[in-house]
């Protein structure tokens, strides 16, 4: 059918359009297509049988009689290579995962047997029935206990548990620590958390007979990575393999990793040529998923008598589980927390060591703002504990240590270079917007209920769509380069945009397409967005470190440039002028004299091209280019958090009452998806500072394995945040876009233990320990008795 | 995780369900929703299910002036919404609505939740501390028995094998009568790690005090309820907190301090 568009009103679709999501159409209806949509004939469904120990030397893994078939172990799936994730950082210890344990266990969850049958609870019997005999190791659950002299060893080639160890040293920390007036030191910590996107991870893999290949339908942020890891566990040619993924429920950072039971199930449909489904359930997600977050921090801080920062000495320990993912290895954490740490702020003097230690706990994944929401934390509390030092105002002290917007673009001690930004200007608006005098006269009159109530805040730095140099560094296998789209004018005259990256709920189905609108500035209805599938778009890296708008809009933004030249030299064919003379306006290509249409250019080149001269530019109506901003280090988006929240100091609770994000990512494409991805951050960034954590015994049993134990927010628990947005553009990428998928789930624990802190400050109790319990927050009221009694 | 196999009765009538129960190892179920989730975890692991949701014997409501037999299907919703009506003086409207979230109230019995006894659940405090009474029917006939003597420990009731709960009788309280609830929850629709229960009911003589979620049969405070019945609730209130303290001595200080907050608050309701 051709497209009218003579009605089609397209002003205000392009950049910077509160365009209503494409997608939400069939989500808002349950039509989604996700991995448990789908149903083929004779799919079996599969299950794992999982450690129930943390550390343990496998003895044997018997077969009930008569299933042999149905059940493999490590021993039937051989042929399946481990997950090895090479790095080149110096010192980086490999770790070969095997996706069946072989030879040793390592975490409560890791994958012993695997078995199929018609339903899912069939072939949980057949797990069941599987006879798991073991002889136990001692159990390494802490970073202090892996990195104690004669710890039990995960990896007993490596003589220690470090997968690495590194240190950064500007030099000067002596004197520093020797002249500086006012000297604080805290130890921090961050629970262990799932990532929980409300679809777990799931994925149907089956044998395309007509094109001889392997098709996996895997719920993933990163499509042909998965082609390539697949290819080197299952030894089958990328060619051969095609990952199609369907919608995905969420992803975070869980998604964005080669996982073991991808393997098995695709090595399942490529050994016995049939279709076979897992999909994660909450507990498995629960305990063989608990793998982000967990951090500790020794922050040694060194101002002057007003709270200026004079240096920061600093050891970061994360507890990085049994094995290094793929391909984003076991130390991107550490590395990040190292080179994030000084965050927004300035200071001369910098000593940062990092380690990170493998444990029995699941292999830890790079979960929305990996590092920051830890460092972040550990930064913004230290601010606080020096302005509480030099008896100041905690946001007067924030304020003077922020990077000044005059100074901008800058270099940071770590060499990360900020490219534009006020931070001080954030700052001062959220401390405006909460209300800071109002909050404090409230707290001089006291409340009628008896609790306390504090305000707090929180500044970071977002890097966004870190690119070729950053990762190459790391000499991981994955290494962004320029990101691909493909456009095509279809002979209706709608666009096709194709791009290699996925859709994970983060609204890239209209973003994509508002940045094909501004460029070619047809309706975004107009502009189909076909996202992920290997067979049908153009490689690419995927969705993760918030790059999606600015590489794959960019190139997308760059694609739709060249096919808007190709669209002019036929259109001047047609309108008889020159192709400088044609402009787009609302769908619509207007020339010297009169006008015409993308679907009558279409029409033209694809079924009556009689009408076109000899001659004529034979590229078509399809284009695929590359794009990536012009540095490779990254965008740097910012904000401050303000959150104002009432202790009961009775029970420990925490009602958050204000909560305030004062953001900038460069030019909004749609503001309503900025919002949006501010309020979903907040949310979890709240889980992280007042819910989540999954606990451990001292034997690596996960305690938090239903969502009894593990709580999420809910809506009761969320308060209504207002965000206020400035657009500071970025000098290096396409229309100034940043990044802006992780930030709001960085800056919450900061403001929300702060604004605690502040409030309990009178009883002189202080939390340095996230989530923030109730449990936590009494705690801390009775250490501060037993002091202040002593 | 999916259940291991076991035999379903949807049966629809007592005699029915009390023959389906009579075999070995047959559990019986009405809204599942702590059963549901036990089952997938092969934590509980039944040879047969009996669902009683169609028994229409369980969804009766017989009054007298004295007390309401409530019949022990009807949801938490039905609760909440009035459709069975309140005899305590919104108490149980109001219990019925702060239980979980509404998924979960328009499926759980209210029958289901005692018979499962979680010491966190509502229903078990709040009974308590009405001074309800369980009517048990049984292929042998019927019983009845006072909530002190149904939940044994937790998870663990006084229902033999065979044995239904039937229905709940509720004394119909005075006009004037108050009552109050305190529940500290981490969150919305969590299970409660401390729970207050009031009841004052001056023209029948009656007022009990109760702390509830202690990891076992909720304990009635009876000094604490004494003084309130004499009219003295600051009194009730101090004897509450010195009674907390000495049944659960061996707590930690911050399992007492919830309680006592938890009773406190649900004295100030009774009081303000």
């Amino acid at each position: 059918m051709a497209v009218d568009q003579a009605e089609a009103a397209v002003k205000g679709e392009g950049i910077g359009a509160r365009v209503r999501r494409k997608e939400d159409a069939r989500h808002l209806m349950g039509r989604g297509r996700f991995a448990g949509d789908i149903r083929m004939p004779g799919m079996s469904d599969v299950a794992f049988l999982r450690s129930p120990v943390a550390h343990a030397r496998i003895i044997s893994v018997t077969k009930p009689q008569g299933h042999e078939g149905e059940i493999f172990t490590s021993a039937d799936a051989a042929a399946v290579g481990d997950i090895i994730t090479r790095s080149t950082i110096p010192g980086y210890k490999l770790s070969a995962y095997p996706p069946l344990a072989r030879d040793k266990v390592r975490f409560v969850g890791d994958i012993v047997a695997m078995a199929y049958a018609p339903t899912r609870a069939e072939a949980e019997d057949l797990c069941e029935a599987v006879t798991f005999d073991y002889e136990e190791l001692p159990v390494i659950v802490d970073c202090d206990q892996g990195r104690e002299a004669g710890a039990a060893l995960l990896h007993e080639a490596w003589g220690d548990n470090l997968f690495l160890e590194t240190s950064f040293d500007s030099g000067g920390m002596e004197e520093v620590a020797r002249t500086a007036p006012v000297r604080v030191q805290k130890r921090f910590r961050t629970g262990r958390q799932c990532m929980h996107p409300m679809e777990g991870k799931g994925l149907v893999a089956w044998w395309d007979f007509q094109a001889n290949m392997l098709v996996v339908n895997t719920s993933t942020q990163v499509p042909h990575m998965i082609r390539t890891g697949l290819s080197e566990t299952l030894g089958l040619p990328e060619g051969q393999i095609r990952i199609a993924p369907p919608d995905v429920g969420g992803g975070f950072g869980y998604k964005c990793l080669l996982q073991p039971e991808e393997v098995l199930v695709a090595w399942l449909a490529m050994t016995l040529k049939r279709p076979f489904r897992w999909i994660e359930d909450r507990r498995e997600h629960l305990t063989a998923g608990a793998n982000a977050r967990e951090h500790e921090y020794v922050i040694t801080a060194y101002a002057d008598a007003r709270g200026k920062l004079l240096g920061l000495d600093a050891e970061v320990a994360v507890n990085v589980g049994a094995y290094s993912v793929w391909p984003f290895t076991a130390c991107l954490e550490a590395a990040q927390a190292g080179g994030n740490l000084p965050g927004p702020y300035i200071w001369p003097v910098y000593r940062c060591k990092t380690y990170s230690v493998a444990t029995n706990k699941p292999p830890f994944a790079p979960y929305r703002g990996v590092a920051r929401p830890g460092v972040c934390f550990a930064m913004e509390l230290t601010i606080d504990a020096i302005a509480a030092a030099v008896g100041r105002e905690a946001v007067d002290v924030r304020a003077e240590n922020l990077v000044p917007g005059s100074a901008m673009p800058y270099t940071n001690i770590t060499k990360k270079y900020y490219d534009s930004g006020d931070y001080p200007a954030s700052l001062a608006t959220a401390r405006e917007m909460i209300g800071f005098d109002a909050v404090r006269a409230r707290q001089a009159a006291g409340e009628s209920d008896g609790r306390l109530i504090g305000v707090g805040f929180s500044t970071y730095t977002e890097q966004s769509a870190h690119g070729t140099k950053v990762f190459a560094s790391w000499g991981t296998p994955l290494v962004p380069g320029y990101e691909q789209a493909t456009i095509r004018i279809n002979p209706d005259g709608s666009a096709d945009v194709r791009a290699g990256i996925h859709t994970i709920g983060q609204g890239l189905e209209t973003t994509l397409a508002q940045m094909a609108s501004e460029i070619l500035t047809l309706p975004v209805a107009q502009i189909r967005v076909i996202l992920g599938d290997t067979a049908t778009t153009p490689f690419s890296t995927g969705a993760y470190a918030s790059r999606g708008i600015v590489m794959a809009g960019g190139a997308v933004s760059r694609t739709a440039e060249k096919l808007a030249e190709k669209v002019k030299k036929l259109a001047a064919h047609l309108l008889q002028c020159a192709p400088s003379d044609i402009r787009f306006d609302s769908g619509v290509i207007h020339g010297l004299n009169g006008s015409t249409t993308f679907a009558e250019v279409a029409r033209a080149w694809y079924t009556t091209p009689e009408v076109l001269p000899d001659g004529v530019d034979t590229g078509g109506l399809e284009v695929t280019e590359g794009y990536k901003p012009q540095v490779d280090t990254g965008v740097f988006s910012y904000a401050t958090h303000a959150a104002v929240v009432a202790v009961d100091p009775r029970t420990g609770a925490t009602e958050i009452l204000d909560y305030v994000v004062v953001e900038d990512c460069g030019r909004m494409v749609n503001p309503m998806i900025v919002e949006g991805q501010a309020y979903g951050g907040v949310a979890q960034g709240i889980g992280t500072a007042l819910f989540e954590e999954s606990t451990y015994d001292a034997e690596g049993q996960p305690l938090a394995s239903t969502l009894i134990d593990y709580l999420l927010p809910g809506p009761t628990e969320l308060p209504k945040v207002r965000v206020a947005h400035t657009e500071t553009l970025s000098p290096f990428s396409a229309h100034g876009i940043k990044g802006v998928g992780e930030g709001g789930a960085i800056a919450p624990a900061g403001a929300v233990v702060n604004a605690m802190n502040d409030a309990l400050k009178g009883l002189g109790a202080s939390l340095t320990e996230i989530p923030a319990t109730p449990e936590r927050v009494l705690a801390a009221l009775s250490d501060a008795k037993g002091r202040s009694a002593a | 995780m999916k259940p291991a196999p076991f035999d379903l009765t949807l049966a629809e009538s007592l005699p029915q369900a009390l023959a389906a129960l009579a075999a070995e190892g047959a559990k019986p179920v009405s809204g599942g929703c702590s059963l549901g989730p036990m089952l997938n975890l092969r934590l509980a692991r039944p040879s047969a299910l009996v669902d009683l949701r169609r028994v229409g014997a369980l969804r009766t409501l017989e009054g007298s002036k004295t007390h309401l037999d409530i019949g022990a299907g009807w949801t938490h919703a039905e609760i909440e919404d009035g459709v069975v009506p309140d005899v305590t003086a919104g108490l149980m409207r109001r219990v019925a609505h702060g239980i979980a979230y509404r998924a979960v109230r328009n499926r759980g019995t209210i029958g289901g939740s005692l018979a499962h006894a979680d010491p966190a659940a509502d229903w078990i405090s709040t009974l308590t501390a009405l001074d309800a009474r369980l009517l048990i029917r049984s292929a042998a006939g019927a019983r009845e028995c006072a909530m002190g003597d149904f939940m044994l420990a937790a998870y663990t009731t006084s229902l033999a094998s065979g044995e239904v709960l039937a229905a709940v009788r509720v004394p119909v309280l005075s006009a004037g009568a108050r009552a109050g609830y305190h529940k500290i929850c981490r969150k919305t629709g969590e299970f409660a790690q401390a729970i207050g229960a009031v009841v004052l009911d001056g023209p029948r003589g009656f007022a009990r005090v109760v702390a509830g979620a202690v990891e076992a049969p909720p304990l009635v405070l009876a000094a604490a309820s004494d003084a309130l019945r004499a009219g003295d609730a600051a009194k009730a209130a101090r004897l509450a907190a010195e009674e907390v303290d000495a049944a659960f001595a061996g707590q930690a200080e911050s399992f007492r301090a919830l309680h006592r907050v938890a009773v406190e608050r649900a004295l100030d309701e009774v009081r303000s």
